[in-house]
């Protein structure tokens, strides 16, 4: 599944990072806490949060993120969307929350992933 | 000069409340301390008595708060004067959310006066986060002339590196602080990246018993509040 057939079904508005929309999404990882993304995200994951600091992007570049949706209608602080853009990392802003959209992300990946479906 | 730069109040809510004025200022004579920073949640609503009743009891006292960011981070902010501290205290109250606090849970947020007596309660929970990221807090902080020192940056949470992973480089700290349980050679072998961030190091106190009890020596020219930063942004461990 490629970042930009996210956008429709999450409910997404781009808001940086445009030159990224092609990236390969993987999977998902949900958190806030940016030490345990660093942990434990993966190269190619969506990052799904409601933090909006600068610091995502460093960490998001860091990890591989695919692309990072902030939750509940949060926008990217202006160094943030200029750090996204310089690092071709997309951020969307959705009005759904996280649990919401995880859950759609969750179901878009597995019918992608599922033979005979799609 | 001996300085405890994190103490609270009963002001707040998770703050004892033995941790009235003249109390809090006895103790810290009692260990010794030249100066303490009252730096309670989310509020400097009960700095006006304290510096009356540090002044009374012969200690230096520098007024400050601790800021809960939008990514919950705990910052430590000072101020030379009142006018602002209540610059700063008309930022918190915009920018508080309007969750009110249920004392059965968090505990008591009252403002008292030297003898004890209670002059007013804080009806908004002072342990919410305000409205405003880690940035734009040291911005204003820096603007109104204070002091930004994120605060207990080794804790697991409620600190810059649980938060934020890392320090951002673009983040003016007049310093950093490590609480009192931290071991500062094993935290500066493990973030090698922050061995050139002037640190200091305070109790944290709730209670009584902890005032003082953790301290930083910092050296300034004289008792000014210029001189005081210029120390602090001068303070290594040893």
């Amino acid at each position: 599944m490629k970042v930009h057939e996210m956008i429709q079904p999450l409910a997404l508005v781009a808001c940086s990072g445009q030159q990224g929309l092609d990236r390969e999404v993987s999977g998902g990882y949900t958190s806030d806490l940016l030490s345990d993304v660093m942990g434990h995200a993966r190269e190619g994951q969506v990052w799904i949060t409601i933090q909006a600091h600068r610091n995502v992007i460093a960490i998001a570049s860091l990890k591989e993120i695919a692309a990072v949706i902030l939750v509940r209608g949060r926008r990217p602080d202006e160094e943030t969307a200029s750090a996204s853009d310089q690092e071709g990392i997309p951020v969307f802003s959705t009005p759904l929350d996280a649990f919401e959209a995880s859950g759609i992300l969750h179901g878009l990946l597995n019918a992608a992933t599922t033979p005979g479906e799609g | 000069m001996k300085v405890d730069l994190h103490v609270h109040t009963v002001l707040s809510p998770c703050g004892d409340l033995d941790m009235s004025p003249r109390p809090i200022i006895a103790a810290a004579r009692a260990r010794g301390i030249d100066m303490i920073g009252i730096t309670d949640h989310n509020s400097t609503r009960q700095l006006a008595v304290m510096r009356q009743a540090a002044r009374e009891g012969g200690l230096l006292l520098l007024p400050g708060v601790e800021v809960t960011t939008r990514e919950e981070i705990h910052c430590l902010a000072f101020f030379p004067g009142e006018a602002r501290v209540d610059a700063f205290q008309r930022f918190l109250d915009e920018r508080l959310p309007a969750i009110p606090n249920d004392p059965a849970r968090f505990g008591y947020q009252v403002i008292v006066d030297a003898d004890e007596r209670v002059l007013d309660e804080e009806k908004r929970l002072l342990l919410s986060a305000i409205d405003a990221g880690i940035d734009e807090v040291e911005r204003l902080v820096h603007e109104l002339d204070g002091i930004f020192v994120p605060a207990h940056v080794d804790k697991s949470r409620d600190s810059v590196l649980s938060q934020l992973g890392f320090i951002p480089p673009a983040l003016d700290c007049d310093a950093i602080e490590l609480s009192a349980r931290a071991d500062p050679a094993l935290f500066f072998a493990m973030n090698p990246l922050l061995s050139g961030y002037p640190v200091i190091r305070s109790s944290d106190a709730h209670y009584l018993d902890d005032v003082g009890k953790v301290f930083t020596c910092i050296y300034p020219a004289d008792d000014s509040f210029d001189a005081i930063r210029d120390a602090i942004r001068g303070a290594f461990l040893p």
